[in-house]
């Protein structure tokens, strides 16, 4: 296999802040930091943050590319936009910090076993298959994500709450078996299909 | 004469998912308000806040164009409203962006080319809650209430997604009002003083963090009561799923005894306005409120 990882390093000569700007969603705005603190108290998960936005930001004019692209931290972000509305350079922070997860998370190099990030690969299949949501199918992968003993463990601490949607009619017990979705599943997929080739050349992932 | 939008319900709101009894209640509300909404034909999920990891970038962008191009086609010249706030910032985000950039809009086409389809970007996209209070406004909403739910004090929980970045126009991020003055216009009581009305649920995280999650929503339970609340309203279904669904397992893990009624704003006012339990969707609620049912049986 390839090493995208490898291959982009080398082609932005470890000059990770260009890296940045080229291939990061609004990734051109961190120069801009003035590393005032204000987004460093903003995150409501704050403790599990080992590196703050404002660290981060910091890390990546060093050229800490390993430690900031490694980290979940950014997989610590609830996308609550408080930072957004307070930083007084108006930083786009939410969109960097998904944007660094991203970009980390195409180049394999994000944390394996981050749960955020193995539920939202989860949650992305699972809409894009039939272009919306199956929330017992997800429920029930996500559940299962840790092997089948973990998963009924969980499953079996979340009846509770389950038997509380499925009495209200929250949940469809037949949403495994029952059709859904979009009729335009095809088109929705090549359009997808079609994103993904541009973005990709884009930044250098295909 | 009615008012007509273009409307995005978002998967939450499907008939057995999670906020189908927002839905029900939005639409017994938009009746007696003479609101009608015509609902995208064949749209898909906004991606959720949660999409960037795998979607990345244009193909979240794509999601989105893709509704507001079906959208475009089948209620030209009409605001899109969405009542869900993932869906409403989303679609919202992803508006800004394309009318800001002609090289993403552009690519954004070519992808959707594949579809038969083509994106605009020239309908606002806009929440439940902007609508109600910039095209009736408060005074407008008060009028079909025959209910008031006099006596009820309820806790205005805005939450993170209606409120940043883009907010209700004229109202602050760390303080926002609308919530309240809605609950009064129903005739309840807002309590003002409730001082974890915009921290985070959690979103998407309550599922993937769930310790660290509760922590944040035991915050915006415990407040509520602390200041005498009964009941909290929100404008968000990811906020009230939180809210809601987890009040047993906090009680379990901290030894608390959590067992408020979260309800859409919606719900407040179809009751309000007269409607049955059921056309306000209160069956739907797993902690139910007696009192809304009390005041919609009599
Ligand atoms: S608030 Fe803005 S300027 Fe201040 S440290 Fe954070 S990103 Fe930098
Ligand atoms: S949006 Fe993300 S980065 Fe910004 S304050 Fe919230 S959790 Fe922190």
């Amino acid at each position: 296999m390839r090493d995208k990882n490898a291959e982009t390093m080398q082609k932005y000569h470890n000059d990770f802040l260009r890296e940045v700007e080229a291939n990061v969603e609004e990734g051109d705005w961190v120069h801009m930091c003035m590393q005032c603190g204000v987004c460093a108290g903003s995150c409501p998960l704050g403790d599990a943050w080992e590196h703050s936005p404002q660290k981060i930001f910091m890390m990546i004019r060093a050229g800490k590319r390993e430690e900031v692209l490694t980290s979940d931290s950014m997989w610590m972000c609830t996308s609550c936009y408080n930072c957004i509305v307070r930083c007084p350079r108006e930083l786009p922070i939410t969109h960097i910090m998904h944007g660094l997860a991203n970009y980390a998370h195409r180049l394999g190099i994000a944390p394996k076993m981050n749960p955020t990030r193995r539920f939202a690969k989860l949650f992305w299949n699972n809409i894009v298959k039939t272009g919306r949501v199956n929330e017992l199918k997800l429920s029930i992968s996500l559940y299962f994500m840790d092997g089948f003993t973990n998963g009924v463990k969980t499953s079996l601490e979340m009846t509770g709450m389950g038997l509380g949607m499925l009495k209200t009619g929250r949940l469809d017990a037949m949403g495994l078996l029952r059709s859904h979705g979009i009729k335009d599943k095809s088109g929705l997929h090549k359009a997808l299909k079609k994103a993904r080739e541009i973005e990709d050349a884009r930044k250098g992932l295909s | 004469m009615a008012k007509e939008y273009s409307f995005y319900p978002g998967c939450s709101s499907e008939r057995r998912a999670s906020a189908s009894n927002y839905m029900v209640s939005v639409e017994s509300m938009c009746d007696t308000l003479d609101i009608k909404l015509n609902e995208i034909p064949d749209w898909n999920c906004c991606g959720a806040s949660i999409g960037y990891a795998e979607g990345g970038e244009l193909p979240r962008h794509v999601m989105n164009a893709r509704n507001m191009a079906l959208s475009e086609e089948a209620s030209p010249g009409q605001d899109i409203i969405a009542t869900c706030a993932a869906c409403w910032l989303g679609t919202k985000e992803t508006s800004e962006r394309l009318r800001g950039s002609d090289a993403l809009m552009a690519d954004t086409n070519e992808a959707l080319k594949e579809a038969g389809l083509q994106v605009k970007a020239d309908q606002e996209v806009r929440h439940m809650v902007e609508a109600l209070i910039e095209d009736l406004g408060y005074d407008e909403l008060a009028k079909p209430v025959t209910k008031p739910l006099e006596g009820i004090k309820i806790a205005g929980y805005v939450g993170c997604q209606t409120n940043r970045p883009f907010g209700i126009v004229g109202e602050s991020f760390e303080n926002p009002k609308y919530l309240d003055k809605l609950v009064e216009t129903v005739g309840a009581e807002p309590v003002e003083a409730y001082d974890q009305k915009v921290t985070c649920c959690g979103g998407a995280l309550a599922f993937s963090e769930p310790d660290k999650s509760q922590v944040l929503i035991k915050k915006i339970i415990e407040s509520a009561y602390d200041h005498g609340a009964e009941m909290i309203v929100t404008p968000c279904p990811v906020c009230q799923l939180n809210v809601e669904v987890y009040q047993g397992m906090i009680n379990k893990k901290y030894n608390t005894k959590f067992n408020i009624p979260v309800m859409y704003y919606s719900q407040l006012m179809a009751v309000a306005y007269g409607s049955s339990a059921k056309e306000a969707g209160l069956n739907g609620n797993v902690v139910r409120s007696k009192k809304l049912e009390e005041i919609a049986a009599k």
